[in-house]
């Protein structure tokens, strides 16, 4: 028996070690920020509710807390909740992480299975498993993102941001901005959302000052916060005075840009917060929206079928200045101004 | 007393020793009850849902046998590798190419009937895989490069090679005409998807890894090859006296092991995904079954046959711990964090079946005569086959 | 374009940017190679960073003591030590595996405290350069060598220290008679356990300062898995390295600059596809090794757990 006594004290040992690691999770519950929406299955909803709320359930390729792309989604998910008057009318599950394809299908397959009004794909890789998956369930409304292609299906709505306008206007504003006339943008991969983002930010660039040089690097990687800040030390080396990037690796980036000073343009979450002193604006996607004019739909009887696009215009998309950061009346007015005119179509935004 | 009897009969005792890892997974769950504690998550809830996810209906134990079916292809691959003391930690590289090469042959031959492009891309999908691992095994062997380097190297130039090609070459025509240009092939024609075999996601590619099993284990225990590679593990210096070509047995070892990892990635896209897509990382296209392969492989004490069950435990582990994220909305952190913990605590339990066979030997009055510490596993191996 | 690269901006940014990209490498990799002198292969080295860098994150946001946060990081790190020498020493635990299993398991609870004790991305005010009076001022060399943070001088001058060490101290000896051949070394007296569990120890605390190097110095934020397998290159680079604290130095800076060389490339739009770029590292560092042929071999018991014969 000797063997089992070790056993367990092996076990006691990691437990120990373990409940010393975790004991400090229990006393800071308020840095959650939104505590209602922990575990909305976990606590029984509150009967007073009339009807029964309305169940959306979303699988994400990242972390809730990236400050990106996954980010975006779940806090729209809070506001609408918060909106609609919480749990009681608007309950919300998520799957964080799930960026191997296949385990996302597995989820998107049992979120239906369990009934949800809406299952969100948040990740234009995971076109092909919905595909599949929706027809077996055609009473369930699905939705995939970011992407416009619903694959024909009534119950597959698309959304996507028109990212690449974002980026226009926080072009603009770097090339206005700039004084060294070279611009550097720090990138994952050069595919989906990044790209559009990076094109559009180009091509604003180009349009206030055809001179400058946007200089962009693609490190390989959405992880790899060592090397995305390593390529912003390098792009302010050759010179860039103004920097942007997307994905959640950037934040290694912005800090690059706070140490030496030189300027950052944010998008998917507003990234002020990392570097109040030179962040100048973030685009910030607001994917209620476009969840608030599918919502609808489902509750009047349409399930899919149709392609939303989040944009300046419907206000998917906004651009949210840094009030700690001085920006010039002017800097400012023609940001707005290229934001009406995008809005209008008066300014077109012509991608590679 | 009786008890005791019971307890060091022959029977008992490998039944045992078979539990024994399925004790040790046990135990680190009950560490991990700990942990969902501290989160406020009543655990058995949430192993509950773990156990649904897993084993729960008839599609929940279909989606294990698809997670485990990669799994084990890796751990067959690892089986020979690692018994020729050579150390494949080049599994999801492996995956990729393996999976590059199959998706080719799946795209190019449109014209040929089904059952012969799905041959024909089983077999790139293995030579991919073994150009890969047999890379580090000539570095090894000729010079001198640790497979250990070379085979991590080859897994970050695998990734960066899936997006170039899934980025330009290789791209599904329809995201070509888009801005965003989605990282995917285009989608395999539904006559060249390995056929399920009931119908849930399950596919011909589990059949495949368990008659692969079977053949592994012949080629390991019952053919002149397989006795010299893991002669040339056992020990390099005695083999090359007894006139065995260590090297090329140790090209041969690595690149077998890369070439059941790249059947594996061949699998995955002609029985799961039915295209190659990339988030830019291995483990968003291998869900990191080139690496967690490794461990099913040591779980199955490096044998083919048990690492069958090996994988399907560890294949639902994975397919629950995600059901248990859904169900009890746990930090999907705390999954990753209760793997470690169950690899850490089944290897090592792996002592008291050592020392347990350590005393049937002096009972049966054999001398362990393996060295005593040529990495344990190897040396009980030779005896259970006995 | 290409001629670009030859100008001395670029030549400057390289080697300074490679010096700094080498400090965590430097740590992790030197503490591997205490481990694997002694026979033990550490493939936790990831874990172990993130658990440092998040726990020195963390101290220093909380107490802003950048030094405390440091000290904290090498204990967790050494306790992550301490249970991998309980479980590959005492209970004789296959190691490459259960190095996989610390991986996670670090992985796993370092973004676990991170989203319940921090909750989102946060910045904090790591190690300030230091600019080295008069030799910083030097054109170009003060900027590439007098003018990093302190962490990244403490990992240059942990080579020299841990070649002393290995090779010129009683301690270096048992290091490397218990790596090489443990029966011999317990006859003479040598206690292979106690050395096992001082290298593996060292090599936790290493790895841990390598993480807060990364949170704490270099980057100053921490994100879930921001380490990216920077571990398992470090794992690598010990076998680059022969076991050589110098030879890993060279191993390190050699990934990293090339790993600038890249980025340079991709800066001044050189038409490269990015990801080809990217692969350069990678492939280079086993071209460099397969042209250097070398016929060093790991240390005999390398893996093999020691079992006394009795």
């Amino acid at each position: 028996m000797k063997k089992f006594v070790w056993f367990m004290t092996l076990v006691l040992a990691f437990a120990l070690v373990l409940s010393a690691c975790g004991a400090p999770a229990t006393e800071a519950p308020v840095v959650t920020q939104a505590p209602a929406t922990e575990a909305p299955t976990a606590a029984p909803t509150v009967p007073p509710a009339p009807a029964k709320p309305f169940r959306v359930a979303v699988v994400m390729p990242s972390a809730i807390n990236d400050l990106a792309f996954s980010q975006s989604m779940y806090d729209a998910l809070v506001r609408i909740q918060t909106e609609m008057g919480g749990p009681g009318k608007f309950e919300f599950v998520y799957s964080e992480n799930m960026f191997v394809v296949d385990d996302a299908a597995a989820a998107i397959r049992d979120y239906a299975t369990q009934g949800y009004d809406l299952v969100i794909a948040h990740g234009s890789q995971y076109g092909s498993s919905l595909q599949e998956i929706a027809p077996d369930f055609p009473k369930t409304s699905f939705a995939w993102g970011t992407t416009v292609d619903t694959f024909g299906q009534p119950n597959i709505f698309a959304y996507e941001a028109a990212s690449q306008e974002g980026g226009y206007v926080n072009g603009v504003l770097a090339a206005t901005l700039s004084t060294s006339k070279v611009i550097g943008v720090v990138g994952p991969i050069e595919t989906g959302d990044a790209k559009l983002y990076v094109d559009g930010f180009k091509a604003g660039v180009k349009a206030t000052n055809p001179d400058i040089d946007v200089r962009v690097s693609y490190i390989g990687s959405f992880s790899d916060v060592a090397l995305a800040s390593e390529a912003a030390t390098t792009q302010i080396a050759a010179g860039a005075d103004a920097l942007t990037g997307t994905a959640q690796m950037v934040v290694g980036a912005i800090g690059k840009a706070e140490e030496a000073n030189v300027l950052w343009f944010g998008t998917q979450s507003n990234q002020s917060s990392l570097a109040p002193s030179i962040v100048v604006a973030s685009q910030v996607y607001h994917w209620e929206v476009v969840l608030k004019e599918m919502i609808s739909k489902i509750q009047a009887g349409t399930l899919g079928g149709e392609s939303f696009r989040a944009n300046l215009a419907n206000g998917g998309e906004v651009i949210e200045f840094n009030p700690d950061y001085a920006l010039s009346a002017e800097a400012k007015s023609l940001a707005e101004t290229t934001i009406k005119g995008i809005i209008d179509g008066t300014i077109k935004i012509t991608l590679p | 007393m009786a008890m005791k009897k019971l307890l060091q009969s022959e029977w008992v005792s490998r039944l045992v020793d078979v539990l024994l890892p399925v004790f040790a997974a046990l135990a680190a769950l009950f560490v991990g009850a700990v942990m969902l504690l501290f989160l406020k998550v009543n655990p058995i809830e949430a192993y509950k849902a773990l156990w649904d996810g897993a084993f729960g209906s008839s599609n929940a134990f279909a989606e294990t046998l698809v997670k485990a079916t990669p799994l084990l292809l890796v751990a067959l691959g690892i089986c020979i590798s690692f018994r020729a003391d050579v150390i494949n930690i080049g599994g999801e590289g492996q995956m990729i190419v393996g999976a590059i090469f199959a998706t080719w042959v799946g795209l190019t031959f449109t014209g040929l009937p089904g059952w012969l492009v799905i041959t024909l891309a089983m077999l790139a999908g293995f030579a991919g895989g073994g150009i890969w691992g047999g890379i580090p095994g000539l570095l090894k062997a000729y010079f001198n490069v640790n497979e250990i380097l070379s085979t991590v190297m080859m897994n970050a130039i695998a990734v960066q090679l899936m997006n170039f090609l899934l980025r330009g070459p290789l791209i599904d025509p329809a995201q070509a005409e888009l801005a965003s240009k989605i990282p995917q092939t285009a989608r395999l024609l539904e006559a060249f998807q390995l056929p399920r075999l009931i119908p849930t996601r399950l596919h011909l590619g589990a059949l495949i890894a368990v008659i692969l099993a079977v053949l592994v284990y012949i080629l390991l225990w019952r053919t002149t090859l397989g006795y010299r590679i893991r002669a040339v593990g056992q020990n390099p210096h005695a083999s090359r006296y007894a006139g065995i070509k260590v090297q090329r047995h140790v090209v041969l070892a690595l690149l077998l092991s890369g070439a059941f990892a790249g059947l594996a990635g061949a699998t995955q896209v002609f029985g799961v995904n039915y295209r190659m897509i990339t988030d830019g990382s291995a483990s968003g296209f291998t869900g990191s079954a080139g690496f967690n392969g490794i461990v099913a492989a040591l779980f199955g004490q490096l044998h083919p046959i048990l690492s069958i069950p090996a994988s399907i435990l560890f294949g639902a582990l994975l397919v629950g711990a995600n059901k248990m994220q859904r169900v009890v909305q746990v930090p999907s952190a705390l999954i990753i964090a209760l793997n470690g913990l169950v690899v850490v605590f089944v290897v090592s339990s792996e002592v008291w079946r050592r020392r347990r066979q350590k005393r049937r030997l002096a009972a049966a009055g054999q001398d362990d005569e393996s060295s005593p510490h040529a990495g344990g596993e190897k040396s009980q191996q030779a005896e259970t086959d006995a | 374009m290409i001629s670009d690269l030859f100008s001395t901006t670029v030549l400057i940014g390289i080697l300074a940017s490679g010096i700094r990209l080498a400090t965590p490498y430097l740590y992790a990799s030197i503490g591997e190679v205490f481990g694997q002198k002694s026979g033990v292969l550490n493939l936790g080295i990831e874990g172990q960073m993130l658990l440092g860098a998040f726990a020195a994150f963390y101290v220093a946001l909380t107490t802003g003591n950048l030094w405390l946060g440091v000290l904290v990081a090498m204990i967790v790190g050494a306790v992550m030590g301490l249970a991998m020498a309980f479980v590959t020493v005492n209970l004789r635990a296959q190691q490459g595996i259960s190095g996989i299993g610390f991986y996670l398991f670090g992985m796993g609870v370092s973004d676990l405290l991170f989203q319940k004790l921090l909750g989102t991305v946060e910045t904090v005010k790591g190690f300030p350069k230091i600019f080295i009076p008069g030799l910083s001022d030097i054109p170009g060399v003060g900027e590439i060598f007098f003018s990093q943070n302190l962490l990244v001088y403490i990992a240059y001058l942990l080579v020299p220290i841990a070649w002393f060490v290995l090779n010129k101290t009683t301690l270096g000896l048992k290091i490397r008679s218990v790596g090489e051949n443990p029966d011999a070394a317990d006859s003479l007296g040598v206690s292979v356990a106690r050395i096992r569990y001082f290298t593996i120890i060292l090599g936790g605390i290493l790895s841990a300062v390598a993480g807060a190097s990364l949170s704490i110095a270099l980057l100053n934020v921490f994100q879930q898995n921001m380490t990216s397998g920077l571990g398992f290159i470090a794992v690598a680079l010990v076998y680059f390295g022969a076991w050589k604290p110098a030879g890993v130095l060279g191993g390190a800076l050699l990934f990293s600059m090339i790993n600038s060389l890249q980025l340079w490339i991709q800066v001044l739009g050189i038409p490269i596809p990015s990801d080809i770029a990217v692969m350069m590292p990678y492939v280079l560092t086993i071209l460099v090794l397969v042209a250097a042929v070398s016929r060093v071999r790991a240390p005999s018991a390398l893996t093999k757990p020691f079992e006394r014969e009795d």
